[in-house]
């Protein structure tokens, strides 16, 4: 008999009979009666009732014996906690065993039994292993004080064990150190301040010397540690570049992969006129090319990567687009992938070869990849302008198949072409024109009945093509309704004569009878351009319409940099940062790359700002559903179960979850909800807000006089990227009371209405205090600004840069995102003022590796001026000196959050520029600090 | 990490689970089984989100291999070990079938908890496994104390492939040159793509641990030699191939590789495979298919509409390496046996297979 027997179902009484099997005399009995619970306990079935008499067999000689009573042990511990006890002595008994795979085996599974009486017990036998003569026992330890951290992190700290897991970076073994670094790696990922990884070049020089010598396991935990690292210079990031890529050579993708996130990183300080940098980029081509050779699996994790590389860096592969055409069995997902690149990759030089192979595809059996292909095309002529006139050619081609999908497809990319070539193409709408009757998908039936209203002049029966579609204009998608719609009031406005009765009839199924609201609005909006004023209508409806962008899928750059410090993992297959999938503490910290830094410009005066820091205030638009929408999921929103699988585009997963309820049922919360347009008069809001604002007044003459320092309004989301919401703003501080001063305008034709924001969770937990309040709703062309109070009760979470605020905006017509960086100063609190002995005590008390110094420049005002006007945003000045002709301000600030900084500004009479010098125990601070006096002292 | 790792048959009844992180639950098991084994439409991806919980999984004949995780785990990594686990279970029984499975389940979890620790992958190399995870579990009650260190030793050394103290009576190697060709030809017999993609898979029975160095026919290696001797370069002028790109077994020193371009090692003992390499350039492809459109009439073309029609696919074996690779020499040094270089047996075969070698029509 064999071992599968254990997995046949058994009769009722199998527990009593295994109790007394398991209590036999004969071992080889209780070895079998042990096997059959494990089995048992693999499909599923609860045997935890024979704890005790499973455990009673803990006491053996037989190895093999024991590792299975050990597996019944992490399983069911847990679930009897109080017999699990008396596994205890075993286990420090074994600990003690002369022969080292048996300390480790006790170890190693000590840890997984997560019972706090059990964790007591192994921190002596843990400490003993930690220091054990043998490596075996030295690796399995290592692991262990992350499992135990895992389960009390509280106690691994008092128990000192994270000291001596740092000693073990400097193990004779390298697997010992791999180990090791995994451990640290996870600790200190959930640990985001905590300066355990404390990776300095010593150590490094020790990590790069494991490299060579551990497991390729080990390689990749060694790898993925160097990729937090920051080197402090580009010579220090080129020797570590240089000792990495040997790995590009190893057999596992995974090693190579791990090297390549190094090194794609690490480039990013480079100079690229460095002869090194090309020498790099043209060694990381053939290993990436060679990932394509790996197990399906494995293409599919590299060609999500290689996507992003390709943006980021799209000269490495330009000249390899022949190893992404794809092979008849591929799977389907490595197909969809390869498809993709090969269109990111296609160029003027390549584009023959491209078309000629897309076209093969567009005859494949897999709907969606002959959909994915067909639409390619149309990315082609968009891309690349050369090729437009052959990627319609080979659309009509594909048109004249007359197979459905393949129709449908490209009339929709057609549509697309019309609007990137405009008066170029349309001698191909009567082929168009035969294929109606075809079109059965939404999309392809709204982008067709586009063409007709745009181009009605150009055909001659364009009334009958609408009107065809009007018969069943009830039983259409809202989609079609509302293009049917607008191409007919379009004819309308060409070809007035003959269409009247038609145009009257489409605003009246509109308006009438329908109960749409979008459509109805429409209608409502067309009837009264059309019945007042039809020069107007004429403008608007025929409007020129702006060119779409060419390449509209990119990866937002934020994100994109913050994947490409994911490659390999999680994050970059779905595209997506791991806050988006990950729960709890862990991986929320937003990753990003190294500012570049020459060494040569190093040793020149601080006050170059960081390159990295973006520059001014300009707001990211993110165009794809990033990082928010995972976040803003991430808040309050369970799991969402059961959720899509993650098919064929894992980019869009993000979408399918939120535009499937998930945002709009939170902005719509409790919380958020705007009132109604018509509940709230609105002599009634403004009394209330000048109520308001007459307190405030009151109060201002008690405090300062003039608020914190206001920068303009800035243009936050263009009108076009938000479906014709413009959105502008500003920060102000007044009196203790943060706002954010927006103006709305409506550049779109319809009504906007039920306005809601939502912030993502940000630095200093900035949330809006009160719902956005738009009391009517908003017409086009109208403008309305609003103050909204803010708070700093919200949710915390670092960002990267730190100032940055990413923002949801929800209205009728959709949801919008942008994110924005907050001036520093509107968190400078009132009661900022440091005592003299309090701010010498803490100056000396911060440590000296904390200060940053600035140059302010151009600054025309003197000591006095300077001190008042920084007064006024709540920069206190605490002193003032004057050592040798220069005056000294000793100035302190206080974050909303506690944060004291402190400053020394240095004015020299005569001299416009001041030196600052800023102290804080989080540095990282100290950068937005001073912009903020940049800012205030400069306007 | 690797939250957890099961096995499934063709039904999705699971055959082995073993969760190492305490995220994973047990409905982990069923969500996966639910939402992908019995998915009625075919695979779309092979990492899956379900609430929250990754899944990565590959098949092996009716085997479902997944791994779960809740964490952003280096995902390459995951199915490297997921493969090597396959290597692993196929090294100790056999083909990966749900009878082994369950006659070896007791083994299986032995392996699993010796190469994954917390989620972690740790020494996975048959070799060094097979030396203290063996069938018979009182083994290890007769180890001596230095066997057991070696063990230890091997497993976490520096060179844990090979054991020491291996010996032969006769010390012999085989060298395996496979290379698979592909080509996408257009209908009209225009190359479309072509590369080679060879493997060079090595058995070795040599005591001791000898320290080999590879040679072949590298471009690069030839015309850094060449400068020298005119000589030589115009003897093995044309025969030298450019490789575009090569991966090498852990044993190989990778530094070495880069810095020299030598490939120097210890190798495993038995059959490994030693490195893969691919080339594109002066490719011999060994038969053309060149599809033929039947004139029907004298005016008049029988083209058929030809949705979905697969390309013609070829499959052959030649005895010769289609890349135009050579072995030049393979040197073994093992400076504490009394054995040379000489008294190696050395076998040397080129193997060319067709890869995906299709012409479309």
């Amino acid at each position: 008999m064999t071992d599968s027997k254990y997995f046949t179902t058994t009769k009722k009484g199998e527990i009593f009979e295994l109790k007394a099997e398991l209590n036999s005399d004969k071992k080889e009995k209780k070895k079998e009666a042990v096997k059959k619970v494990i089995a048992s306990m693999t499909v599923g079935k609860d045997v935890s009732a024979l704890f005790p008499d499973v455990v009673n067999c803990m006491q053996t000689d037989n190895l093999e014996l024991k590792k299975l009573v050990y597996l019944y042990l992490m399983n069911y511990a847990k679930s009897q906690p109080d017999m699990a006890i008396m596994a205890v002595n075993t286990f420090v008994k074994d600990c003690e065993d002369p022969n080292p795979l048996i300390r480790a085996l006790a170890v190693r599974t000590m840890g997984c039994i997560r019972v706090d009486k059990i964790t007591e017990y192994l921190c002596e036998p843990l400490r003993k292993c930690l220091k054990d003569e043998d490596p075996y026992v030295r690796k399995t330890a290592a692991v262990c004080v992350a499992k135990l951290h895992d389960i009390n992190a509280q106690l691994v700290e008092d128990q000192g064990f994270l000291d001596t897991l740092k000693d073990l970076i400097s193990d004779s073994n390298p697997m010992v150190v791999a180990n090791a670094v995994a451990a640290l790696s996870e600790i200190a990922e959930s640990h985001p301040s905590s300066n355990l990884l404390d990776l300095n070049p010593q150590s490094i020089n020790k990590l790069l010397t494991a490299l060579n010598e551990c497991t390729e396991w080990g390689q990749i935990f060694i790898l993925d540690c160097l990729a937090n690292y920051t080197p402090k210079d580009d010579r220090e990031a080129q020797s570590i570049c240089e000792r990495v890529t040997p790995r590009l050579s190893h057999a596992n993708s995974a090693v190579v992969l791990s090297a390549v996130k190094v090194l794609m990183k690490f480039m990013e300080m480079l100079s690229k006129d460095l002869d090194y940098y090309g020498t790099l980029l043209k060694k990381l081509a053939p290993p990436l090319v060679t990932l394509l050779s790996a197990e399906p699996e494995l293409q599919y994790v590299a060609l999500r990567n290689i996507n992003l590389i390709v943006q980021k860096r799209p000269e490495i592969l330009k000249h390899e687009m022949k190893v992404f055409f794809v092979k008849y069995n591929d799977p389907i997902y490595v197909k969809l992938e390869k498809l993709d690149i090969m269109i990111r990759l296609a160029s003027q030089a390549n584009i023959a070869q491209v078309l000629a192979e897309l076209k093969e595809y567009a005859t494949e059996v897999d709907v969606d990849f002959v959909r994915k292909a067909v639409r390619a095309i149309g990315r082609c002529a968009i891309k690349v302008e050369q090729s437009a006139e052959r990627c319609v050619s080979t659309l009509l081609d594909l048109i004249q198949t007359k197979v459905n999908y393949v129709v449908q497809e490209a009339i929709v990319v057609i549509k697309d072409i019309f609007r990137k070539y405009p008066n170029k193409y349309e001698s191909v709408i009567a082929t168009l024109c035969e294929n109606l009757d075809s079109l059965d998908e939404p999309e392809a039936r709204a982008a067709m009945i586009w063409i007709v209203g745009e181009y009605a002049e150009r055909i001659d029966n364009a009334d009958e093509l609408l009107e065809s579609f009007l018969e069943g204009f009830h039983d259409e998608s809202t989609q079609v309704q509302l293009q049917l719609l607008t191409a007919i009031v379009k004819l309308f406005l060409k070809k007035p004569t003959e269409t009247q009765e038609l145009v009257q009839q489409v605003l009246s199924l509109a308006t009438q009878d329908s109960d749409n609201p979008d459509l109805r609005d429409r209608g409502y909006i067309y009837w009264r351009l059309l019945s007042t004023d039809p020069v107007a209508a004429k403008e608007v409806v025929l409007a020129e319409k702006p060119l779409i962008s060419e390449e509209t899928d990119l990866i937002e750059p934020t994100l994109l940099d913050e994947l490409i410090c994911y490659i390999g993992t999680l994050a970059s297959v779905y595209h997506k940062p791991p806050s988006a999938f990950v729960e709890g503490g862990r991986g929320v910290v937003h990753k990003s790359l190294p500012p570049r830094t020459a060494s040569s410009e190093s040793t020149e005066s601080p006050e170059t700002a960081p390159a990295g820091a973006p520059s001014g205030e300009q707001p990211d638009v993110i165009p794809t559903q990033g990082d928010l929408l995972g976040d803003l999921l991430n808040l309050d929103l369970g799991p969402p179960v059961g959720g899509p699988p993650l098919a064929t585009s894992s980019v869009q997963m993000g979408a399918v979850d939120l535009l499937g309820g998930g945002l709009d049922s939170l902005i719509g919360g409790p919380n958020f909800v705007a009132p109604p347009a018509a509940a709230v008069p609105p002599n009634l809001g403004t009394s209330m807000g000048s109520g308001l604002s007459d307190l405030f007044d009151l109060t201002s003459g008690v405090g300062t006089l003039s608020g914190s320092y206001v920068a303009p309004k800035a243009v936050w989301l263009p009108a076009m990227k938000a479906k014709g919401l413009e959105i502008s703003g500003t920060f102000t501080r007044q009196v203790g009371s943060i706002s954010m001063d927006l103006q709305l305008t409506n550049k779109a034709l319809q009504v906007m209405t039920d306005f809601a924001i939502q912030f993502n969770r940000n630095s200093f937990g900035l949330a809006p205090a009160a719902p956005l309040q738009v009391h009517a709703p908003l017409s086009p062309n109208q403008t309305v600004e609003i103050s909204l109070p803010l708070n700093t009760v919200g949710s915390v979470m670092k960002m990267e840069p730190l100032n940055n605020l990413q923002v949801a905006v929800k209205n009728n017509i959709d949801v919008f995102y942008f994110s924005t960086l907050y001036p520093l100063h509107i968190l400078f609190v009132e009661d900022g003022k440091m005592d003299r002995q309090m701010f010498l005590a803490t100056w000396k008390d911060i440590p000296n590796e904390n200060e940053a110094q600035f140059q302010i420049r151009d600054c025309p005002l003197n000591a006095e001026a300077v001190s008042s006007r920084l007064q006024s945003s709540n920069i206190f000045t605490v002193a003032k000196r004057n050592v040798e002709g220069q005056d000294m301000l000793y100035q302190s600030l206080k974050l909303t959050n506690g944060i004291w900084v402190l400053a020394e500004l240095r004015i020299q009479p005569g001299n416009p520029s001041f030196t600052l010098s800023l102290k804080c125990r989080a540095p990282e601070v100290s950068q937005h600090v001073y912009q903020a006096y940049e800012t205030i002292l400069k306007n | 990490m690797i939250g957890g790792l099961f096995i499934y048959n063709h039904k999705g009844e699971v055959l082995i689970s073993r969760v190492y992180r305490d995220d994973i639950g047990r409905n982990a098991v069923d969500a996966f089984r639910v939402n992908v084994i019995h998915a009625r439409q075919q695979v779309r991806s092979p990492v899956t989100n379900i609430a929250r919980t990754s899944f990565f999984h590959v098949k092996r004949s009716n085997i479902w291999l997944a791994a779960v995780t809740k964490q952003n785990v280096n995902a390459a990594m995951v199915f490297e070990f997921l493969y090597k686990m396959c290597d692993v279970m196929a090294a100790y029984f056999g083909k990966i079938s749900e009878e082994n499975i369950k006659n070896n389940f007791v083994l299986i979890y032995e392996l699993l908890d010796e190469i994954l620790d917390f989620g972690y992958p740790q020494n996975s190399e048959t070799g060094a496994l097979k030396t203290f995870i063996t069938q018979q579990g009182i083994k290890s009650q007769h180890q001596t104390k230095e066997e057991q260190s070696q063990i230890t030793s091997q497993v976490t050394g520096q060179i844990g492939w090979r054991r020491e103290g291996i010996k032969y009576r006769r010390n012999e190697l085989f060298l395996d040159v496979l290379e698979s060709v592909n080509l996408l030809m257009s209908p009209q017999g225009q190359v479309l793509s072509a590369h080679v993609s060879g493997r060079v898979v090595m058995k070795s029975y040599l005591s001791g641990m000898p320290e080999c160095k590879f040679g072949m026919n590298d471009k690069i290696v030839i015309e850094k030699q060449g400068k020298g001797t005119a000589d030589e370069t115009s003897k093995s002028g044309k025969q030298s191939i450019a490789i575009d790109d090569c991966t090498f077994h852990q044993c190989v020193r990778l530094s070495k590789f880069d810095s020299e371009r030598s490939i120097s090692f210890i190798p495993p003992d038995g059959e490994f495979e030693l490195m893969r390499y691919r080339t594109t350039k002066d490719i011999i492809l060994p038969f053309r298919v060149i599809p033929l459109v039947r004139e029907v009439g004298r005016t008049k073309l029988e083209v058929k509409k030809k949705w979905a029609r697969p390309p013609i696919s070829m499959n052959f074996e030649v005895p010769f390496a289609p890349s135009g690779l050579k072995v030049r020499y393979l040197k073994v040094f093992e400076p504490k046996l009394n054995y040379s270089d000489h008294d190696v047996i050395k076998w040397v075969r080129y193997i060319g297979r067709s890869g995906i070698y299709e012409t479309r029509c």
